[in-house]
């Protein structure tokens, strides 16, 4: 199922002395199967799109269609409980959302308030720890007595105990250190990959972008000012500089490289491994010339 | 030059049913004047050495000299106005209500004469470039601008040594730049001792000297060039990888001989370029 | 949701009610407050609206935000209202009924209490609207400080309520961080019977719980840190001064009263 934004606009407190833009002239897709990026500086309305994802919040003007179900100004708030199962949300450090004694009842909290029955929910807490990197020990634990990633972990299963087809990650690696950093976003990868789960992610990490993403959303004050690849936004970096955002380090880099050796093609290079085999190709060409 | 803080025999445990001490036997000098990283992964210790050298942990064992004082009871407040601390989360270590009432928190700790504490409240928040925000709530500045207060409240004490624990890891890399350019700043001007709790690399970048600490214990230290050479390791000491030696690892995957020395950027692109010109 | 509150709101100004020492305006306000109550005909709540609406007018703020301040509390307005208009005796009476009555003299007391809720309500509004809460904790501080001398922890007393301050709108941005991510797990709050809102309650208060004492617990080490030992032996960098204005403001109250009194049946 895709998710399609159309002229979609938001306003805090309207009518208040408080009124407050938040969102406007928004029309973007996420696609079914895609891995998306959302990028912006913080205020850029990022957090304010990602509660539209699920209809947490209802756009003001404009439609936001989620699947089968239109969202407007107008859509009334009973029955939305089954965009909230189809879409799950990550938020930005989701260890704050554990409150239930054990890890097992915290995980499948979300699913029983989508109906299931105590034994499939526990059934579902037991199979998504493995796809956090939890073992079952975990089960009857408190969550109150795990490391901050263990937590964290735990919250994301409850997250994904509901059976969501989009999951939308809200950075998802603040705070982590870069080896807890690099499983969990492995971890993400792969059930993209294996169970075709759609993501969004939302990060400051261009890095992440590249290694990860294949479709790429830029957001400035409250309206979409890009969108495309990200090979084809990172191939700008004087735009992406003039709008204080970065490229990941493998752009720079090959940027810099081309400065000094001439044009080496590394432009469609966007990581380390592929910027690697510019370069190996480049080194076997030059050794045949050689010989 | 004078060794500011030195940490002898260190062993501290959180609890006494703990398995594992939190420190173990850490021993340790750094000189005035210098920047040392202290890095590990989460839950490593590191957080907890930095709490020792200020006496916010008392540690089991061992004893912590700072400013050639050694730490006890009775020069612990002492010690804390030559140390100052930022921590990690940019809204819990903010106590007043607006910049400058949170920067003159400290010295009214002190009991120092307000017409000084204006000068000097005003003078900090000078330094971190924040005057234009100084009368601003918490609630109205992004998280690296909370933290420059934080640094303005320990700036305004004028301490000798200042701990970043953590300090830009909630931060956007936007925020994270800000606080490490302010501290760069305020370092060279007041000759300050930096130590820095870090995960980021371009922070740890910026030390002289750089320490790893691993369940608890002291396991290697050295300058960035010589910590940054270790390759993969570098992911378990708690710190990602640089860019070019990212790099390296890909090329030698691919059969390509490539220096063992750590480069720089502008090394690797010079590197490169022989490289190209002598084929 | 929470950004509906207007009520203890600061709004930042340059007016001469902005201006006035937050001791004036505190004492001030509750003085009103008291004297409210002197009012028992019309020429003298006559009096403290006009009052109340040159204040308001002096203090260059909408009048709407006033009226948004009432609009939280009209159930409980009208909800007294009524009982005074129904329970109230005297003077003519239109209707009867068992014990209840509506007689003149109810809908008079009724009208008197509506204004006399208004009143307090506006006068309230413009205390916190025109004032820092920061400035209010130094206010109730200072006239807290005579209790001192019976071992009251006076000046613990004004930082806790300072840093409480400080953190309402952290900890409501954290509530509604909390409510969105339940929200997001399938929780309806607010929908459902009594017993199903609490149970919905529980998982946007236990995290709150968590939060706020792992943010006490990091707040003590930082003040720790540096260099809190106990309020004894510190100085202050807000500085409370009474100028003219702030005399001039007392005496307006002093001729209010007189006014009052000389207008009162």
């Amino acid at each position: 199922m895709d998710i399609i934004f159309d002229k979609v606009g938001y306003t805090y407190q309207k009518g208040t002395p408080f009124e407050n833009r938040a969102l406007y002239d928004i029309d973007m897709i996420i696609k079914e199967g895609s891995f998306t990026a959302l990028v912006g500086h913080t205020g850029s309305g990022k957090s304010t799109v990602l509660q539209h994802l699920n209809a947490l919040m209802k756009p003001s003007e404009g439609t936001v269609t989620i699947g089968e179900r239109v969202i407007t100004t107008e859509t009334n708030n009973k029955n939305l409980k089954s965009i909230r199962k189809q879409v799950g949300i990550v938020f930005q450090f989701p260890e704050a959302q554990l409150f239930e004694e054990t890890v097992a009842k915290d995980i499948a909290f979300g699913p029983k308030n989508f109906g299931a029955s105590d034994e499939e929910a526990t059934g579902l807490a037991r199979k998504m720890l493995p796809l956090v990197g939890l073992d079952e020990s975990f089960m009857e634990r408190s969550p109150f007595d795990l490391s901050g990633g263990q937590m964290r972990r735990v919250a994301i299963a409850g997250v994904l105990a509901m059976e969501p087809a989009i999951l939308v990650l809200d950075e998802p690696t603040a705070g982590l250190d870069p080896q807890g950093r690099r499983e969990m976003m492995d971890m993400f990868y792969r059930l993209h990959k294996e169970k075709g789960l759609t993501i969004v992610l939302v990060t400051h990490l261009m890095d992440d972008v590249a290694d990860y993403a294949d479709h790429m959303i830029i957001l400035e004050k409250g309206t979409v000012i890009k969108e495309g690849t990200p090979r084809e936004i990172f191939q700008e970096e004087a735009w992406l500089k003039s709008k204080q955002l970065g490229v990941p380090a493998a752009v720079s880099f090959s940027n810099r490289l081309d400065a000094k050796l001439g044009v080496l093609n590394t432009q469609s290079a966007l990581t380390a491994t592929e910027l690697a085999d510019v370069i190996a190709e480049r080194v076997k060409a030059l050794k045949v010339g050689e010989i | 030059m004078d060794k500011i803080i030195t940490l002898k025999n260190i062993s501290y445990q959180y609890h006494t049913t703990d398995d594992k001490p939190a420190l173990n036997n850490i021993s340790l000098s750094i000189e005035a004047g210098e920047w040392v990283a202290i890095i590990g992964h989460n839950g490593s210790g590191k957080s907890t050495l930095a709490k020792t050298i200020n006496g916010l942990i008392a540690p089991n064992q061992g004893e912590v000299t700072v400013g050639g004082l050694i730490l006890s009871e009775q020069n612990i407040w002492e010690i804390r106005k030559l140390v100052g601390m930022v921590f990690q989360n940019p809204d819990n270590q903010f106590v007043g209500s607006t910049v400058q009432d949170d920067v003159a928190f400290g010295l009214e700790n002190q009991g120092i004469p307000r017409e000084e504490m204006i000068e000097r409240v005003i003078d900090a928040i000078e330094r971190v470039k924040m005057t234009e925000f100084i009368e601003k709530e918490p609630a109205r500045l992004s998280g690296g601008q909370k933290q420059r207060a934080a640094i303005a409240g320990v700036v305004a004490l004028r301490p000798a040594i200042i701990i970043l624990d953590e300090a830009t890891s909630m931060l956007d890399p936007q925020g994270r730049q800000e606080v490490l350019s302010t501290v760069k700043a305020i370092k060279e001007k007041a000759n300050l001792t930096v130590i820095s709790i870090t995960h980021d690399i371009d922070e740890a970048a910026n030390a002289n000297r750089i320490m790893v600490i691993k369940d608890g214990e002291l396991i290697q230290e050295g300058t960035p060039e010589e910590i940054f050479m270790s390759g993969e390791k570098l992911i378990e000491m708690g710190l990602d990888l640089p860019f070019p030696e990212k790099l390296k690892l890909s090329l030698k995957e691919r059969g390509i001989d490539v220096p063992a020395n750590y480069l720089t950027e502008e090394g690797m692109v010079d590197w490169l370029w022989t490289l190209f010109s002598t084929k | 949701m929470m950004e509906k509150l207007i009520f203890g709101r600061y709004i930042p100004g340059d007016s001469l009610i902005h201006k006035l020492d937050p001791r004036a305006k505190l004492m001030g306000s509750m003085f009103f407050i008291g004297i409210i109550f002197l009012a028992n005909n019309w020429q003298s709540y006559a009096l403290l609206f006009l009052f109340t609406m040159a204040v308001i007018f002096l203090s260059k703020i909408k009048l709407s935000f006033f009226i948004n301040g009432v609009k939280p509390l009209i159930w409980l307005i009208l909800f007294t209202v009524i009982l005074q208009v129904l329970f109230t005796g005297g003077g003519t009476i239109y209707f009867s009924w068992g014990p209840i009555t509506v007689s003149q003299e109810g809908i008079l007391n009724g009208v008197y209490i509506f204004c006399r809720f208004v009143l307090i309500i506006f006068m309230s509004t413009l205390l916190t609207l025109t004032t820092m809460p920061l400035s209010l904790t130094d206010a109730i501080e200072f006239l807290l400080r005579p209790l001192l001398a019976v071992k009251v922890p006076v000046y613990e007393i004004a930082l806790m309520l300072s840093i409480a301050l400080r953190f309402v709108p952290t900890l409501m941005d954290e509530t509604e961080k909390i409510m969105n991510a339940q929200r997001a797990r399938g929780v309806d709050f607010g929908e459902g019977n009594i017993f199903q809102q609490m149970k919905a309650i529980v998982p946007l208060l236990i995290p709150l719980f968590v939060s706020s004492f792992n943010r006490a617990e990091e707040l003590a080490t930082a003040m720790e840190a540096r260099g809190y030992q106990g309020g004894e032996g510190r100085s202050k960098y807000r500085l409370l001064r009474w100028e003219t204005r702030d005399t001039v403001v007392i005496i307006a109250y002093a001729l209010l009263t007189i006014g009052l009194i000389f207008l009162r049946k």
